[in-house]
């Protein structure tokens, strides 16, 4: 508008003559009739149904397995040891057996499964202290008030890792036996700890706090306590790998990335394929699996499985997508028949036109 | 009356003390502007700056005339008269001694009556009244210098505080959308309810107290119910963006670009008063597209007000005056250069007779162009080319100058001027009874030359060369119609209206150069002013008080017959040989409406004969005609009035205001004896009106005509195509006048308020239960007939003339409803005689019975009520100053920008707001409920399944810009096609209904079904996080409400293009930034990297595309179905642009032809009336006056 102040004469307030301003901006004017949109339809179809297609084949070439361990074989006795709470910090051994009718070729991932734990309820996922995770020194001794109620125990000593999802970490551990046959001799199927979690998490968003050369990694938690629930410090969590301690273990940042919903999976392992009969996967054959059985599901009515599954491109075994797929392919394949015959019967005004 | 009663705040009254103390002078002007209080202020403008208390004037007597139009609208001029008392003449009158006290009462809005006494030094108080106050915005007229003391100025001054404050407008659309809010929050607080609800359902199937159950600090959980109570509130939190808070924000962003949009309009432009349309409302733009009931103003709306003599028939000779109707049509030459698109009306009716449509434009037509009839259909680019030159300035004709017939110049040539011929002539009569049979106020050109300057001085003039081109133009023209003149001007006195020499005249085109290149003010006014310097030097002016009069008393200047002076005894004629002869004026009997007439009685100097000249309308005249021995009349008196009477229905057909002229010779006996009574009744007390009246008709009679005038009152550019298309649109126009009813309807023709084919209902009664029985026995009559779509019948179309006095009584709250109920069936009314009060009373029965939305449209101050009542107030800005505008919503300069205003800015904006509307309460469920389908799988615990900054920039950056942008720039159909097809406009009013509204909630709640549990199912059981989910939730939402929005948008330009792909660019971008960079800067969310690890994960697409296909399905499915089976008439219309020109036209009017008969829209064409009749019609006939269906009371 300050232009045309500037402008004097007769015509000064006489508006720029622009296509925008006159609003006669060249458009594009889709018209969506059948005529213009049968081509796209039948398109549309076509390319669902060569991905419904597609991804139908790959699945098929997965397998999973799921096991419900929570009172299965041996592992009652612990579920009913555990319904009594003075029994909570006691530890319970276990072993479920089961068979592989197939062999699952590739790799074999093993994940841990719950059911009915609500890791997404807005006041325990907030209940977590990021700063103190990524390593924070100031952070460690005094955690984010969003912990609570588990920022210090009784005696005040701050709690390392803070917070309700750091405390109510999933426990249990597995170590998978294969006998191929009975009497054969008892493999321990070699399962892969690390690299389970993200690789941005495990490099840059968990961190332990800064060392020095000299001190331990005890050391460094040094002041601080362990969540309630725990039993081992979180600087012992992987007693095998020392490197897989602290904030770091992978376990841990496995279990704070809060699953979306009730019934999930975590992964635990990844099959290690360096050693004979392991090299193409996990062959069919009896296999068992002790389990250290600590968690509790009682309160929640929940359930415990152990999952064996094989991944695609797409990721796991997934047979909603390509079904999705073909139906949507069928839906959008009946519509645009319909509309041919609308088309045939009725567009004839719309194609007079636009000649 | 106290200090405490003088005005002014507090910020004044230090002032006020200063001057209340005698004695005391202060002559600061602390208060800014014309402060009011203290000082004297010496005016010679023309327009009073404040409220002044007239102390002097340049007028000996202390007299100063003013004209109230400002304020009023009426042009009459007004005395007023110096404060008395004080003593001395302007001359002497100075104010560094004027030492008085002046005490007034408060400032009030009473524009009658005013109370104040000055004190002057010697104590002795004088009383003052109205009659010495100078109101604010009056003009003042044949003074040149004026001093008054400022009583009230700026808010206190009585125009002001005679300004309402326009009431608060909310634009129908706004109201239902406020409705709609309503909805959502009730759908809000039963979503809320649902979670809370669910809440506590789930707390209580919990058998235990799981890890996952964070205690409160002391480590104690919340009851249940507790709890759930809480989480009724987070609900409301977490879903309260599903109240579009934004959507208002949008709102007014859009209505901004719309105003914006509206303002730049190059086809509201008015290049003559270089003025844009002005958006003085900025919230009620798509209330434009709302209108059904239209009530506009006659007088300076529909015509120019500027009465222009046409042509005129003497002793029964009609002279067309062909060349003054020539040079009139000038301005309605269409431009050749500009591109019609198609043709609006393929059938229309030639324009109407007295703008003379010559060969040309007939030509024109038949091809198809009709360009002077739609001059905005096309943007005149060639204009703007020739604009630079400045032809506008002459736009418009010279009003007053009349080209003089050649034909009755040559009998003016015969008339012996010499010796006795002169009584006899009756042309000679006629023209002196046209210019001294009135009350015209002749003043003296060097006033006026002083304001010519003053105008001038002020603005720059850029382009010259065109307009003084057209300038010479304009006087060679004048030259050549003057040239047979020559051998009578030859030898006359040099100051009568005389040619000069040709090379002086060329000396003065040049000095006129010069000053065309002064004045760059684009007005005909000034033109017409520095035109007329130019051929006569000596220059008179008339002030009249009515237009026509100007005009007749301009015409007979034309033929020579120059008024020169009127005192209150004599008035001076100069003859056309130049001499000048002064008339004794014996008595002046002025106009009133029971007469219809004014007449002047005069001596001639002469011969010494009494003559008394009568001015009125022909069928009061014409009974008068004749006397007694009427049977003596010869055959020649008697053709006279036959032929005469002829030439008067002629010119009333063509919607001329017509006017008779007769003469009497009255004896010296009929005089002495009329004269007594004359006194008699001037002198009496009561009944004096009557009387005096009586007085008058006693001496009009036994009359011999003259010959009768036609006057047009011009209608603007454009006006019956305005009116025709507002008609088709489905719009009732009504027309509110104060004009008498016979001219009103002779307009109402000519500006196809009525049409041949209408039934008009004459509605005109003198006692209520006359008033009540027509009503009823009209009701009937027209409830025979089918009513159309908005209730008005169509066929035959009624139209109603309703006079001002049965108004009222049909306004009565008994008789209301009947007349609604009439008005409503009629397509058109004219209601005549009526005053601003009433004009107010109409728009609001009729918006409130009806529950319409109006329009007013008007000019002058008497239309400000009916502006303001009006759910938009439309101020046109012309001649009778500004307080139409300040009233109004928009202002406009001509009426023709209504239709485009309307009809197209009208459509647009309430076509685009209402999708923008519905789109806005679409998105926000739609997204939403993603958020709420979650809480089913979170325990109802309030979790945000997408990161909560995310939520608010979805509606904050990702999605607000597209939506915002379809509403400001979305064209459904194009400004050409609106304007072609007026039909269009009705159809595009029904765009935001609750249908549409729950409809869009609808498939909102599907959508969000889609877009929440393809994902889930997808994820299910899998091993994602929140957030991780969360993403492609987050994604497929963008794409569905963007793609929702693409299949709405109509008309995709480069700017629809840039604002959705950046909208999905600043979404990638921004989230991926977000996402790498914030590891823990949000707590305790932890969002980090989920985009990226998506955007690596095939299935991520692979959701992507298949939830948005499936989304948009029904709705991508429910419009082709809906453009295929059934498109609307808007999609139809959209069609037709894209064909090529003739093909277009060929549709249009299959097209119209179809729709009219289907949705009995348009009015009746002339092929429905006379069925004979085929084609366009070779001439056009002109307007039958009213038929009568139901008796005329009168």
């Amino acid at each position: 508008m300050g232009k045309e102040a500037a402008k004097t004469g007769p015509l000064a307030h006489r508006p720029d003559n622009s296509a925008f301003m006159q609003q006669r901006l060249p458009a594009w004017s889709p018209m969506l009739t059948t005529s213009t949109v049968l081509p796209f339809m039948y398109c549309m179809a076509v390319l669902c149904l060569v991905v419904g297609v597609s991804l139908l084949i790959t699945v098929q070439g997965t397998q999973e397995m799921k096991l419900d361990y929570t009172e299965a074989g041996t592992c009652n006795n612990c579920f009913q040891s555990l319904k009594n709470v003075s029994n909570a910090g006691k530890s319970c051994s276990c072993r479920v057996v089961f068979t592989l009718e197939h062999e699952f070729k590739g790799d074999v991932f093993f994940y841990y499964g719950l059911q009915n734990f609500h890791q997404n309820l807005r006041k325990y996922m907030d209940s977590r202290d990021d700063a103190q995770m990524v390593g924070r020194k100031q952070n460690l001794k005094n955690p984010s008030s969003y912990c609570e109620p588990y920022i210090r125990d009784e005696k005040d000593v701050p709690i390392a890792p803070c917070g309700a999802v750091a405390n109510s970490m999933f426990n249990d551990s597995f170590a998978l036996q294969y006998q191929g046959q009975p009497g054969d001799p008892i493999n321990t199927v070699p399962l892969y700890r690390k690299g389970i979690a993200w690789y941005t998490d495990e490099n840059v968003k968990f961190r332990n706090p800064h060392k020095n050369k000299s001190q331990t990694l005890a050391q460094v938690f040094e002041g601080t306590t362990s969540p309630p629930y725990w039993q081992k410090p979180v600087y012992l969590l992987d007693p095998l790998d020392a490197t897989n301690n602290g904030f770091i273990n992978e376990d841990l940042i496995v279990w704070m990335r809060e699953a979306a919903f009730p019934n999930f999976k975590k992964l635990y392992g990844v099959l290690v394929r360096t050693q004979e009969p392991f090299t193409n996967g996990l062959p069919a054959g009896n296999y068992s699996i002790d389990i250290v059985y600590n968690f509790p599901v009682q309160y929640f009515k929940g359930r415990k499985q152990v999952v064996l599954s094989t991944v695609t491109w797409f990721g796991g075994q997934n047979r909603f997508l390509p079904i999705a797929y073909l139906v949507t392919s069928g839906l959008v394949f009946i519509i645009a028949i319909f509309l041919t015959v609308i088309w045939w019967k009725f567009g004839k005004d719309a194609k007079n036109m636009n000649e | 009356m106290d200090l405490s009663d003088t005005p002014g705040g507090p910020h004044c009254l230090d002032q006020y003390l200063d001057q209340a103390l005698p004695g005391t002078r202060t002559w600061t002007r602390h208060c800014p502007g014309p402060g009011p209080g203290p000082g004297t202020a010496r005016t010679n403008i023309e327009v009073v700056p404040a409220d002044l208390l007239l102390l002097a004037s340049s007028d000996p007597q202390g007299v100063c005339l003013l004209e109230t139009a400002n304020l009023d609208g009426e042009t009459t001029l007004k005395q007023r008269r110096a404060v008395a008392g004080l003593g001395r003449p302007a001359t002497e009158f100075d104010p560094e001694n004027f030492n008085c006290l002046v005490v007034c009462e408060r400032p009030n809005d009473n524009l009658n009556h005013f109370k104040c006494y000055v004190e002057r030094p010697d104590k002795v108080r004088v009383g003052v009244g109205i009659e010495s106050l100078l109101l604010r915005g009056c003009t003042v007229r044949n003074t040149d210098q004026v001093l008054g003391f400022v009583v009230y100025a700026g808010r206190e001054s009585k125009s002001m505080l005679n300004i309402n404050r326009p009431r608060y407008k909310r634009s129908k659309l706004e109201r239902a959308l406020n409705r709609d809010v309503l909805c959502c929050v009730a759908l809000l607080f039963s979503m809320c309810l649902v979670g809370a609800v669910g809440h506590f359902m789930w707390r209580r199937s919990l058998p235990g107290t799981p890890p996952y159950l964070v205690p409160d600090p002391q480590g104690s959980l919340d009851a249940p119910s507790l709890s759930a109570f809480y989480m009724f509130f987070t609900m409301i939190i977490l879903l309260q963006i599903l109240i579009p808070i934004s959507l208002y924000v949008s709102i007014e962003l859009v209505k901004m670009a719309q105003v914006f949009f509206i303002t730049n309009d190059v086809d509201l432009y008015d290049a003559e008063w270089d003025r844009r349309v002005q958006c003085r409302a900025l919230n009620i733009t798509e209330d434009l597209g709302q209108i059904q009931y239209v009530f506009s103003d006659k007088t300076g709306t529909l015509t120019e007000n500027k009465m222009v003599f046409s042509r005129c028939s003497v002793m029964g000779t009609e002279y067309p005056h062909k060349e003054n109707a020539v040079r009139l049509a000038v301005v309605d030459e269409p431009d050749p250069d500009q591109e019609v698109v198609f043709d609006q009306r393929p059938r229309r009716r030639r324009p109407p007779g007295w703008t003379l449509a010559g060969g040309e434009e007939e030509e024109e037509e038949e091809s198809g162009s009709g360009a002077g009839q739609r001059p905005h259909a096309a943007p005149p680019r060639s204009k703007a080319a020739r604009s630079a030159h400045g032809d506008v300035a002459f736009s418009s004709p010279l009003e007053k100058e009349v080209v003089p017939d050649k034909a009755l110049l040559q009998q003016i040539v015969k008339i012996d001027f010499s010796g006795g011929g002169r009584e006899v002539d009756p042309y000679l009569d006629f023209f002196l009874a046209l210019a001294i049979c009135n009350t015209v106020v002749v003043s003296t050109a060097t006033a006026q030359r002083e304001r010519l300057s003053q105008l001038s001085s002020g603005s720059v003039s850029t382009g010259p060369s065109y307009a003084l081109s057209s300038l010479a133009q304009k006087v060679g023209s004048l030259r050549r119609s003057l040239a047979s003149w020559k051998p009578l001007t030859r030898g006359a006195s040099p100051d009568s209206q005389v040619l000069a020499p040709e090379e002086e005249e060329e000396e003065e085109v040049d000095e006129e150069e010069e000053r065309g290149r002064a004045s760059g003010r684009s007005g005909d006014m000034d033109a017409l002013r520095s035109c007329r310097l130019v051929v006569d030097s000596d220059e008179v002016l008339f002030e009249a008080e009515s237009p026509d009069e100007a005009a007749l008393v301009y015409a007979a200047k034309a033929y020579g017959f120059t008024l020169l002076a009127r005192g209150p005894a004599s008035v001076a004629v100069r003859l056309p040989h130049g001499e000048r002869l002064e008339l004794e004026v014996l008595d002046t009997l002025s106009f009133d409406a029971h007469r219809k007439r004014m007449s002047v009685l005069v001596r001639h100097p002469v011969t010494g004969e009494m003559v008394l000249y009568t001015k009125g309308a022909d069928y009061t005249l014409m009974e008068l005609l004749g006397s007694p021995c009427a049977e003596q009349l010869n055959d020649d008196q008697r053709s006279v009035a036959a032929n005469c009477q002829k030439h008067l229905d002629q010119y009333a057909k063509e919607g001329l205001r017509t006017l008779c002229f007769t003469r009497k010779t009255v004896s010296e006996r009929e005089y002495s004896e009329w004269s007594t009574l004359r006194q008699t009744a001037l002198a009496a007390m009561d009944n004096r009106g009557a009387q005096v009246r009586d007085s008058a008709v006693h001496l009009e009679r036994d009359l011999s005509l003259l010959g009768a005038t036609g006057i047009v009152d011009r209608l603007q550019d454009s006006v019956p195509d305005t009116i025709e298309a507002l008609r088709e649109a489905g719009i009732q126009v009504w027309v509110l006048t104060g004009d008498k009813p016979e001219t009103a309807v002779n307009i109402a023709y000519a500006c196809r308020l009525l049409d041949e084919g209408d039934m008009v209902i004459n509605m005109s009664s003198k006692d209520k239960r006359q008033c009540a029985s027509m009503l009823d026995c009209t009701l009937e009559a027209v409830r025979r007939y089918p009513p159309g779509p908005d209730g008005a019948v169509t066929d035959p179309t009624v139209a109603m003339v309703i006079d001002g006095r049965t108004l009222a009584m049909a306004l009565e709250s008994d008789l209301q409803e009947r007349f609604v109920e009439l008005a409503r069936r009629c397509r058109s009314v004219l209601c005549c005689r009526v005053t601003p009060v009433q004009k107010s009373a109409v728009v609001k029965v009729i918006r409130d019975k009806l529950k319409v939305m109006t329009l007013a449209v008007g000019d002058g101050a008497n239309d400000v009520n009916m502006i303001q009542a009006a759910d938009v107030g439309i101020g046109i800005s012309g001649q009778e100053g500004m307080q139409a505008v300040m009233a109004s919503d928009f202002a406009i300069c001509r009426f023709k920008h209504l239709r485009k205003l309307v009809l197209v800015h009208g459509h647009w904006c309430h076509s685009r707001l209402a999708h923008m509307i519905v789109y806005f309460f679409y998105k926000n469920v739609a997204y939403v409920n993603l958020l709420f389908w979650y809480q089913f799988y979170c325990g109802f615990s309030g979790t945000t399944v997408i990161d909560i900054w995310l939520v608010i920039f979805f509606n904050l950056f990702y999605t607000s810009v597209p939506p915002i942008m379809f509403g400001i720039m979305d064209r459904d159909v194009s400004a050409e096609t609106l304007m072609g097809l007026p039909e269009l406009y009705r159809l595009g009013q029904g765009e935001y209904k609750s249908s549409i509204f729950w409809v869009a909630i609808l498939d909102a709640f599907y959508q969000s079904l889609v877009c929440f549990f393809i994902p889930y199912l997808t994820y299910r059981g899998s091993d994602v996080d929140v957030f991780t989910f969360g993403t492609p939730l987050n994604t497929v939402s963008l794409f569905t409400v963007l793609l929702h929005l693409s299949i709405e948008i109509k008309a995709w330009t480069a700017v629809h293009w840039g604002v959705m792909m950046g909208s999905v660019g600043v979404f990638f971008v921004s989230i991926l930034a977000y996402n790498a960079l914030c590891v823990t800067c949000n707590p305790p969310a932890n969002p980090y990297w989920t985009l990226q690890a998506q955007m690596g994960d095939p299935v991520f697409y692979l959701v992507c595309l298949l939830t948005t296909v499936v989304a948009l399905l029904p709705r991508y499915t429910f419009h082709v179905l809906r453009n295929t089976l059934r498109p609307s008439p808007l999609l139809l219309a959209r069609n037709l642009e894209r064909l090529a020109p003739a093909a277009r036209r060929r549709w249009t009017q299959g097209w119209r032809g179809g729709t009219r008969g289907a949705a009995a829209e348009g009015t009746p064409r002339e092929e429905r009336t006379a069925p004979g009749e085929e084609g366009p019609s070779p001439t056009w006939t002109p307007p039958r006056p009213p038929r009568d269906t139901t008796t005329n009371a009168t």
